[in-house]
């Protein structure tokens, strides 16, 4: 289902970082792949109680407790597309691990720095904090996911 | 030549490194936390051919301790050396009157006591 | 492996906490009974095992406090100090110093010189400088360590012609053998400083039947040839030098050969004496004596007259065999079956216990966790697929949940720890704490032997630090107010732990003036905490100690007001699945109680339904569960009821509602409820649709993962490995709106907008 897009020599470049790309709220997004653990299928959540709306809540991953964020609502993006959104890319941000529900996984990319722009800066949109760059790729833009930024801190309040 | 050492020391510390000071020597070594321990592993084990006992313990100390070991027929003999950190000659003496073999002062060098060992054990 | 020395020390750290426990414990016995010898014996043998450790390993400044800490105990021992008053309370002081000395040198960390000085001048002027300056060599000495009283010089190379020669002569006395010594040993000693030629002379032999084994008859003179001092040579008769006439002497040259002896003239003495030649007769066989010394052999030649003296040749080592069968007879086996002795050797292996690294409990920990949660599951599905209750399959499995549990509990038992170290830490924020303020405070503790998971040991040193000094610093009254009142002079504050139906329980009280309401009370408004109209009853009074931002300015001393509140000492045991709970009675004082789960790890729960969720209430939080019928129910306010229990009106929540997964049915008649106790005897009745089971579960913390929930104290897996979270009852109540009606507006559905939204406050 993920193919591998990159040309060899583009690999061996020390410039260059493979990316997960998938598809939220019918836009691009992607992750460096060395922050993801796992992709796997979605499962019921068990909702948390006094939580914000994008926390889908927790769900059995082989004995931990996985919190699962729906990205689509983090980003407030289009959240119509509720039943396609089934997919969990399972990320590590320093010492925490969550879950990110997406709408599909769509490839694995080889982006060079050089390749990257920073995002324009629109204080108008919440989340310009959410994307550390931009690139264009076949024709579609995609951001790249600032997951620190996803993340609320520890003691950030409810939204 | 495999020579068998009882320690008796109730610091655990010091009950380790003697161990560690003699098996690295190839000395079997039997340990026991206070005199009445000694004693009791004395009954266990075949005559060592040296022991060696802190002053300083609860239950039995090691005066007594030698001297219990010393009215023993069968280990009238065992060499006995005292491991402690007292140094005070009247501490000696009263440690030599109740039959101790040898005195050492804690902190010991392992190499000499092995020697110290070999001295008075073969 | 790594390396055994490491490993050594690593234990003596561990030892030194054992030590400086029973070195506590002593102290405090001597300051609350009495100071009877045993128990300074103990001290004493805490410091001086310290001591002896920390000069093994080259820990300077330990030594030398641990030596004068301990030549001070020592004239307690020998009754010239009396440990009391002043004295004792320097004790505890240099009990804490020795303690931070210790956990300095195993952290490697520098010491703060400017806070032992004090302490070492009230130790000297205890002592008197001239004990500590009669006292420094020795210490010098021993803090060189590693060095050996007896030197024993290395051997050097023998044989040189050009070393000088000396004459050796040696008399043991009867005593000599009596403590173990052995001749042959020595002479062996000498070979090692060069070359040597020993000769024996028996003129005071006595005739073979008055002959007494016991009793040396023999004199040796020891020709050697070394360039090693006097000094050397006489070292290697260091154990027995007053145990016989010994002379040593530099000899003319003149290498003497084999069988010659040196010219009486130069000996240095006027015995005669002649050379032994192997003589049957003789008790010791000296040709046996003079191989042995050869310098060039090093082959040792049993005898065999002794060895088959011994029974156990074969289970003897080479040194017994080795033994002449003179004065000192071989020793005999204390037990004919002694060959089978050996197998007795690890027996003789003090207390069997083990040191375990943490984390590989924790994984046993965790995987007797999985196991449980499996086993659960098993049972689930063997259920699922209709297999009857007796038959096999199921009996096996009930077999293998017991079996479960039983391991369980044991690995949960490897983790506990009684709370007496702790409580001793505490004993120290007393001391410090009310010496700062020039308070007289005891402390008095309890149940010390209450064991408790290790980790919630440590997490809760903190909050009862703060507890401790709090009662020290606010709840105690000054010496002078305590006499005015008709108290002791010295205030109490008793700290005490014991088990209550599977939790623990600990308690600080004091015997101080209790909780200002008034100006509590006031302090809240103030800082408008509460409206100014409030009406509160005592225990609400009491318990706006616990509000975030309480903090009574002006009674913050030095000691508590660290910016820490009761708030956080509140969470920080809420986080550790407890409840603190608070008690006060005007002039007669203030308990704190806190109730603890005894292991983060498991926790019997109810597992019910609301709204289509699954949620586990802790067990021992419900006191009873009832039907509701419409006769019980009170309407209390325009959102609330109340539900008659016994004639006792308990306020109704609806569990959905407070977690928010729907809003206020209005109508609870048929459903299930759960009444909830506190520590406090505040409850309430916690309204549910269904009990679906009563099980263990595995407790999987929240915290690392996401964050606090409110009202949650953490999740666990169930059967079906659906995630369930574990209600943290005393919480959910605490800040639980208590609407059991619907909205009449609008209704915000998933939103309870009554106020009552709870913050997340951690994401």
């Amino acid at each position: 289902m993920v193919t591998a897009h990159t040309s060899n020599d583009k690999t061996r470049d020390s410039n260059v970082h493979e990316y997960l790309s998938f598809l939220v709220g019918g836009q691009d997004y992607c992750v460096d792949i060395m922050q993801v653990r796992e992709i796997r299928g979605g499962a019921k959540a068990t909702t948390l109680p006094h939580s914000p709306d994008y926390m889908r809540g927790v769900i059995n991953l082989r004995g931990t407790v996985l919190p699962i964020m729906d990205l689509a609502s983090r980003l407030a993006l289009d959240t119509e597309t509720d039943g396609d959104r089934n997919v969990i890319i399972v990320v590590a941000i320093s010492d925490r691990i969550v879950g990110l529900m997406v709408d599909a996984v769509s490839d694995i990319l080889a982006i060079a720095e050089d390749d990257l722009q920073p995002p324009p800066d629109l204080p108008a949109d919440q989340q310009r904090n959410f994307v550390s760059a931009l690139t264009i790729m076949e024709n579609r833009m995609i951001r790249v996911l600032d997951l620190t930024a996803v993340l609320p801190s520890q003691d950030e309040e409810a939204a | 030549m495999t020579i068998q050492v009882l320690a008796v020391d109730d610091s655990r510390t010091m009950r380790d490194m003697v161990r560690l000071a003699l098996t690295s020597e190839g000395i079997q070594t039997h340990l026991a936390e206070d005199g009445v321990h000694g004693l009791e592993v004395l009954d266990e084990i075949s005559p060592p051919d040296a022991i060696i006992t802190d002053i300083n313990m609860p239950r039995m100390d090691g005066f007594g301790f030698i001297d219990a070991v010393r009215t023993r027929e069968e280990f009238r003999s065992i060499p006995i050396l005292v491991l402690t950190t007292e140094s005070a000659s009247e501490m000696k003496a009263r440690a030599r009157e109740a039959g101790a073999t040898g005195w050492i002062v804690k902190p010991f060098d392992p190499a000499k006591l092995v020697k110290a060992l070999r001295m008075v054990a073969g | 492996m790594s390396d055994p020395m490491a490993e050594i020390k690593a234990s003596f750290f561990v030892e030194c906490e054992e030590l400086l426990e029973s070195l506590q414990d002593g102290l405090q016995v001597i300051y609350d009974e009495s100071d009877d010898e045993e128990t300074i014996n103990v001290v004493f043998r805490a410091v001086h095992s310290i001591k002896g450790g920390a000069g093994a390993f080259g820990l300077d400044t330990l030594v030398s406090f641990a030596h004068k800490f301990e030549t001070t105990l020592d004239e307690v021992r020998s009754g010239r100090l009396k440990a009391e008053g002043n004295v004792l309370k320097l004790f505890f002081t240099c009990g804490d110093m020795l303690g931070d000395l210790v956990r300095e040198a195993r952290d490697d960390e520098t010491h703060d010189e400017a806070r032992l000085e004090p302490v070492v001048n009230d130790l000297e002027k205890l002592i008197g400088t001239d004990e500590v300056t009669g006292e420094q060599t020795n210490i010098e000495f021993e803090v060189t360590a590693l060095s050996l009283d007896l030197d024993i010089g290395t051997p050097e190379d023998a044989g040189l012609g050009s070393d000088p020669a000396w004459r050796v002569s040696f008399t043991p006395s009867s005593l000599l053998y009596a403590n173990g010594n052995e001749p042959q040993f020595l002479f062996r000693a000498l070979r090692d400083l060069g070359e040597i030629e020993v000769t024996c002379e028996t003129p005071d032999l006595p005739h073979l039947a008055e002959l007494d084994p016991e009793h040396g008859h023999m004199s040796w003179v020891i020709s050697l040839k070394t360039n090693e001092a006097k000094d050397a040579i006489r070292e290697a008769f260091e154990f027995v030098e007053d145990l016989c006439q010994l002379d040593i002497a530099q000899s003319q040259d003149q290498p003497p050969g084999l069988g010659n002896l040196p010219p009486a003239d130069h000996s240095g003495t006027d015995e005669p004496m002649a050379t032994m030649g192997g003589d049957a007769d003789l008790p010791a066989p000296p040709d046996e004596i003079t191989s042995d010394t050869d310098a060039t052999s090093d082959e040792v030649h049993p005898s065999p007259a002794s060895g088959s003296d011994v029974p156990t040749a074969d289970a003897r080592p080479d040194p017994q065999d080795l033994e002449p069968a003179s004065a000192p007879p071989p020793p005999i086996p204390s037990d004919p079956s002694a060959p089978n002795a050996r197998r007795g050797q690890n027996n003789a292996t003090p207390k069997a216990t083990v040191r375990v690294d943490l984390d590989r409990i924790d994984r046993l920990v965790n995987l007797v966790g999985e196991i449980v949660i499996n086993q659960a599951m098993l049972s689930q599905s063997v259920e699922a697929v209709g297999i009857p209750p007796n038959s096999p399959v199921r009996t096996g499995l009930e077999e293998f949940q017991q079996l479960t549990r039983d391991i369980q509990e044991s690995v949960m038992m490897i983790r506990a720890q009684p709370v007496k170290s702790l409580f001793q830490r505490m004993s120290r924020i007393v001391r410090e704490s009310s010496a700062d303020i020039k308070k007289d405070v005891r402390l008095r503790t309890e149940g010390e032997n209450t064991e408790v998971d290790k980790t919630v040991i440590e997490r809760l040193a903190d909050p009862l630090t703060h507890m401790i000094r709090n009662a020290v610093d606010h709840g105690l009254e000054s010496n002078a107010e305590r006499e005015t009142l008709g108290k002791s002079r010295e205030g109490n504050v008793y700290l005490s732990a014991l088990h209550r139906s599977g939790r623990v329980v600990i308690e600080v009280r004091d015997d101080g003036a209790g909780i200002n309401r008034e100006k509590v009370l006031a302090k809240a408004i103030e800082k408008g905490l509460i409206p100014p109209e409030s009406q509160l009853s005592d225990g609400e009074i009491d318990n706006l100690l616990f509000l975030p931002g309480f903090s009574t300015a002006d009674e913050v001393s030095n000691l508590s007001g660290r910016g820490v509140g009761m708030d956080v000492v509140r969470s920080s045991i809420q986080a550790l699945g407890g409840r603190v709970s608070i008690h006060s009675e005007p002039g007669e004082g203030t308990t704190f109680s806190i109730s603890l789960p005894l292991t983060l790890a498991v926790l019997d729960g109810m597992v019910v339904r609301v709204e289509d969720e699954t949620l586990v209430i802790p067990l021992n939080a419900i006191f009873e569960t009832l039907a509701v019928s419409s006769d019980d129910l009170r309407t209390f306010g325009p959102s609330t009821h109340v539900i008659n229990i016994r004639d006792t009106f308990v306020p109704l929540i609806d569990l959905g509602t407070e977690l928010g997964y729907r809003s206020p049915l209005g109508d609870y008649t048929g459903g299930v409820v759960l009444l909830i106790g506190q520590e406090d005897g505040l409850s309430a009745a916690v309204i549910v649709d269904s009990i679906e089971d009563q099980r263990q579960v595995v407790i999987k913390g929240l915290q690392d993962s996401y964050g606090r929930v409110p009202g949650i104290a953490a999740a666990t897996i169930l059967g079906d490995g659906q995630i369930a979270l574990i209600l943290d009852p005393a919480d959910l109540i605490a800040q639980a709106s208590g609407r059991t009606k619907p909205y009449s507006a609008v209704d915000p559905c998933n939103h309870p907008s009554d106020g009552t939204t709870l913050e997340v406050r951690e994401w």
